[in-house]
């Protein structure tokens, strides 16, 4: 009997799977055709496109060339660099079919991930060989310019204990571990002090190599300076262009440990991507060193040419062609780069990106402010370090603050139906239309917020939430989203609560939330620092607010970071701690080290943004919203507190067919396909200047003190306190019988 | 500014004791029309202070024929209901400014938002 039910029960299962299979093949092919053009065919040919296995999907080539060779004899296996399928094309249709059937809605497992594949028949492949791209002019590669027991013997000789920092200058910046010798380089002025050479000249280990680039014309001059940088996995450096007046012409550049690719960055767009070998020499002169930037993305894996036994070596190997590409998982990775210290002006033929010519030298950042000891510092502190950077950053914040967190939806939505709620620190009015059965109100001290929310349709005016305009008792609920923090002082933080507590009605409840100084609580660490090991970059997007936001396909943000140049780190590597009473500059997706500090935030795009405030796309909101408002229907949680979770923890996670179509809808990957943003960030002379960086000052919260804060004000209990994604979080009521 | 904002909206000048209602100097009024959803409106109008509703309205002309005392059995007036929905959220304020009827202090309304930001010496 037992076997019959087993019998009865597995086929139904299967054919339930089988339909799944089905319908997410379809939805497949139609996102292929939707966004590559790429077509189907409903008859088996001996090609077939594999949604889920591309280079862009986080599977590897070998990987997925296994699988599809134990179908028969493949022909050709072609993987674009970022896109999230393949296309196989067999010896015969007979294998082709067997593929099909066996592969298709199958687990591939790619390392520690796995992915579902999805296979359809074509009737062509685009295999079009890209024509080379030539290496920037004056860029020459020497593969195995040392040897495996010399690397190793240089490796051996950089010493990274930290007890002689003094004489070798060792920092460990936000992406990479760096230590100078011969003289420092210093981040706050991209520049070196030529007349205090360090202590420790260039370790006497690298004097045979160094000895070699002179006699093989590498270099005319036994170079004097050395900076040593150590990338993990993960980790990279902003595209930059050494600075001229530092260092003579050439700069030589050994890999060592591990591979990795490397950007070269043409002012009129141009892109080069090189793979840089363990063991290699890479010099840099004349165009190359003057006039393209060079970078790395920081990363974890990295497309490089497939290793073909029998295509390896004759070609460098770089990525000029992009059909024949595999992902290389990236290990650590030193590299030593050798310059001579300039005694004399740069006279290169590239003055637009000389600083000895007249070309901008990188502002020098304004020095901390301390933390307030009385009333009117406080205020001029939020003055300069809040409010006025929510003014200037208004349009590029709230574009990146769409998604309304769940919990504080949940909030809005347990409360009945026509109840008053005023969100006090509104910014862009995100939660003033999750519930639409609610009277909502929004107040911000940012007047450039408060318009975004007007243009929305929401209700909304400009004033501070220390000083709410709006009658007492009025309100049935108020929240206080990522507000209090902002306070300089314990006072300001109490008066904020009390004016909270003022509007609300006898029975009133208020939802407050502030950063939390743990951002690792119960062993688990917040999007806003798992993100920093995400293809994200160092920029941005301080999680105060949404997780949800970085949520979005790595893409976008990513592509923006790449224009930053290296004197973007120096508020960061300057003030990492509080020295003389004054602000520590965070360093974005860090633990907090202090409890009163600045975080940076990067302005994208900064011109266009600032200025063209509420261009067009404010308009469209503006009726959309509308509509929506109009419609005063169900209430309705109008947040979206599932998104695709494939994308949260990194870019190669389990990937579900979503994935395709998110890839697409966003930009690139980072990578090969940037160019087109970095040109135009780089376009003209004066846009080389990185975008402008603003300082937020924050008090974030430790566990428990939010509780005490709120204790302190009379007539309101704490009904409920949590920990949400690195915030500390309280419900409050009102006493009923004041 | 709708008037559902206006009720609720106060001056807040320091050492005023009377900030409320505030008198409203517009402009530009503009009437977007709005969904009808009596239920909502129902909900609004015991939350509101009615006479300052009133007040609000017939400054700007809109008053229709608002009594000054709230009808009883309003939630079954329909008439009554479409009124008190029009006056309160299809009659915006766009230009113009919010006056303190104690201190006489001005906060402008500019692109339909109220500035109810104060100078140091008024906190």
């Amino acid at each position: 009997m037992d076997a019959t039910v087993e019998n009865n029960v597995k086929p139904v299962r299967r054919s339930k799977e089988d339909k799944k299979v089905i319908r997410k093949q379809l939805k497949a092919s139609h996102t292929l055709l939707k966004h590559e053009g790429i077509s189907t065919a409903p008859q088996p040919t001996k090609s077939l496109v594999v949604a889920n296995g591309g280079l862009g999907n986080g599977v590897s080539r070998e990987e997925l060339s296994a699988a599809l060779k134990q179908m028969g004899e493949v022909d050709k296996l072609i993987m674009h660099p970022n896109k999230p399928y393949a296309f196989v094309i067999y010896r015969s249709e007979e294998s082709a079919r067997k593929a099909h059937i066996n592969l298709n809605g199958e687990k591939l497992q790619c390392g520690e991930n796995s992915v579902t594949l999805y296979l359809s028949y074509v009737d062509s492949v685009t295999c079009e060989e890209e024509a080379s791209v030539p290496l920037p002019e004056g860029l020459v590669l020497v593969e195995d310019f040392v040897c495996s027991e010399e690397e190793a013997l240089l490796l051996a000789a950089i010493d990274w204990s930290s007890t002689n920092t003094d004489v070798t200058a060792q920092k460990s910046l936000k992406h990479r571990r760096v230590k100078h010798y011969g003289f420092e380089f210093r981040y706050d002025n991209n520049n070196v002090d030529k007349d205090k050479p360090l202590p420790a000249g260039i370790p006497q280990e690298c004097l045979p190599v160094l000895e070699r680039c002179v006699k093989n014309q590498h270099i005319d001059i036994m170079p004097d300076q050395l900076t040593v940088n150590q990338y993990e996995s993960g980790q990279g450096i902003p595209p930059h262009v050494d600075t001229h007046s530092a260092f003579e012409d050439t700069i030589m550049s050994l890999s060592l440990g591990a591979k990795t690719v490397m950007e070269f960055r043409h002012p009129d767009g141009r892109l080069v991507a090189v793979v840089l070998p363990e063991r290699s020499l890479l010099v840099m002169k004349g165009e190359s060193r003057f006039f393209w930037t060079h970078g790395i993305t920081p990363r974890k894996f990295d497309m490089v040419p497939a290793c073909d036994p029998q295509s390896f070596g004759d070609t460098t190997p770089d990525l000029r062609t992009s059909s024949n590409l595999t992902l290389s998982k990236r290990g650590t990775r030193t590299s030593l780069t050798f310059r001579k210290i300039r005694n004399e002006p740069c006279r290169c033929a590239f003055p637009s990106a000389c600083d000895s010519q007249g070309a901008p030298p990188a502002p020098s950042p304004p020095p901390p402010p301390s933390l307030p000891c009385c009333h009117a510092d406080a205020a001029l502190l939020e003055e300069q370090y809040v409010h006025r950077v929510y003014d200037a950053i208004a349009s590029h914040f709230s574009s990146t603050r769409h998604s309304p967190w769940p919990r504080v939806c949940h909030f809005l939505c347990s409360l009945p139906p026509g109840s008053v709620l005023a969100d006090v620190g509104c910014g862009n009015g995100k939660y003033l239309g999750v519930n639409l059965e609610l009277s909502a109100v929004g107040c911000d001290r940012s007047s450039a917020l408060v318009q975004i929310c007007a243009e929305r349709g929401f209700q909304a005016f400009v004033s501070d939430a220390l000083s709410v305009p709006l009658r007492a008792a009025s309100c049935d609920a108020c929240i206080s989203i990522a507000v209090i923090h902002h306070f300089s002082t314990q006072e300001r933080r109490l008066a904020a609560v009390q004016e909270l507590v003022r509007l609300l009605k006898p029975g009133g409840r208020a939802l407050i939330y502030v950063w939390a100084f743990e951002q690792e609580y119960n062993k688990q660490r917040s999007k806003y620092l798992k993100d920093h090991n995400k293809e994200l970059p160092e920029n941005h997007n301080p999680a105060e607010d949404s997780p949800e936001e970085s949520q979005e396909p790595q893409g976008k943000s990513s592509v923006h970071s790449s224009s930053h140049s290296e004197d973007n780190y120096r508020t960061v590597d300057n003030n990492q701690h509080v020295t003389d009473g004054k602000l520590s500059v965070h360093t974005n997706r860090t633990a907090f080290e202090t409890k009163d500090l600045l975080v940076p935030w990067h302005l994208k795009d900064g011109k266009k943004r600032v200025e063209g405030d509420s261009g067009e796309g404010g308009k469209k909101d503006q009726q959309k919203e509308k509509s929506k408002k109009t419609s005063r229907s169900k209430a309705t949680l109008d947040c979206n507190p599932a998104t695709s979770p494939g994308f949260d923890s990194n870019m190669f996670s389990d990937s579900s067919l979503d994935t395709i179509a998110a890839t697409h809808s966003s930009k690139p990957i980072p990578g090969c396909d940037t160019s087109q943003t970095c040109s135009s960030a780089l376009k003209s002379e004066s846009e080389i200047i990185p975008a402008p960086v603003f300082h937020r000052y924050y008090h974030v919260f430790q566990q428990g003190e939010l509780e005490q804060l709120c204790a302190q004000q009379a007539g309101v209990t704490v009904q409920s306190s949590y920990h949400d994604q690195g915030n500390w979080c309280v419900i409050l009521e009102k006493a009923l019988n004041r | 500014m709708k008037l559902l904002t206006h009720n609720m909206l106060t001056s807040h000048v320091k050492g005023v004791t009377k900030g409320y209602p505030l008198l409203i100097k517009a402009t530009e009024v503009k009437v977007n029309e709005v969904d009808f959803n009596p239920q909502f409106v129902s909900r609004m109008i015991p939350k509101l202070e009615w006479s300052a509703l009133v007040q609000a309205a017939d400054e700007l002309g809109h008053r229709q024929d608002l009594p000054v005392e709230l009808v009883p059995e309003y939630e079954k007036n329909e008439e009554f209901l479409k009124k008190v929905h029009r006056v309160l959220l299809e009659v915006e304020v766009i230009e113009g400014c919010l006056r303190c009827p104690e201190s006489g202090r001005e906060f402008p309304i500019s692109r339909g938002i109220p500035n109810m930001l104060l100078n140091d010496d008024e906190v």
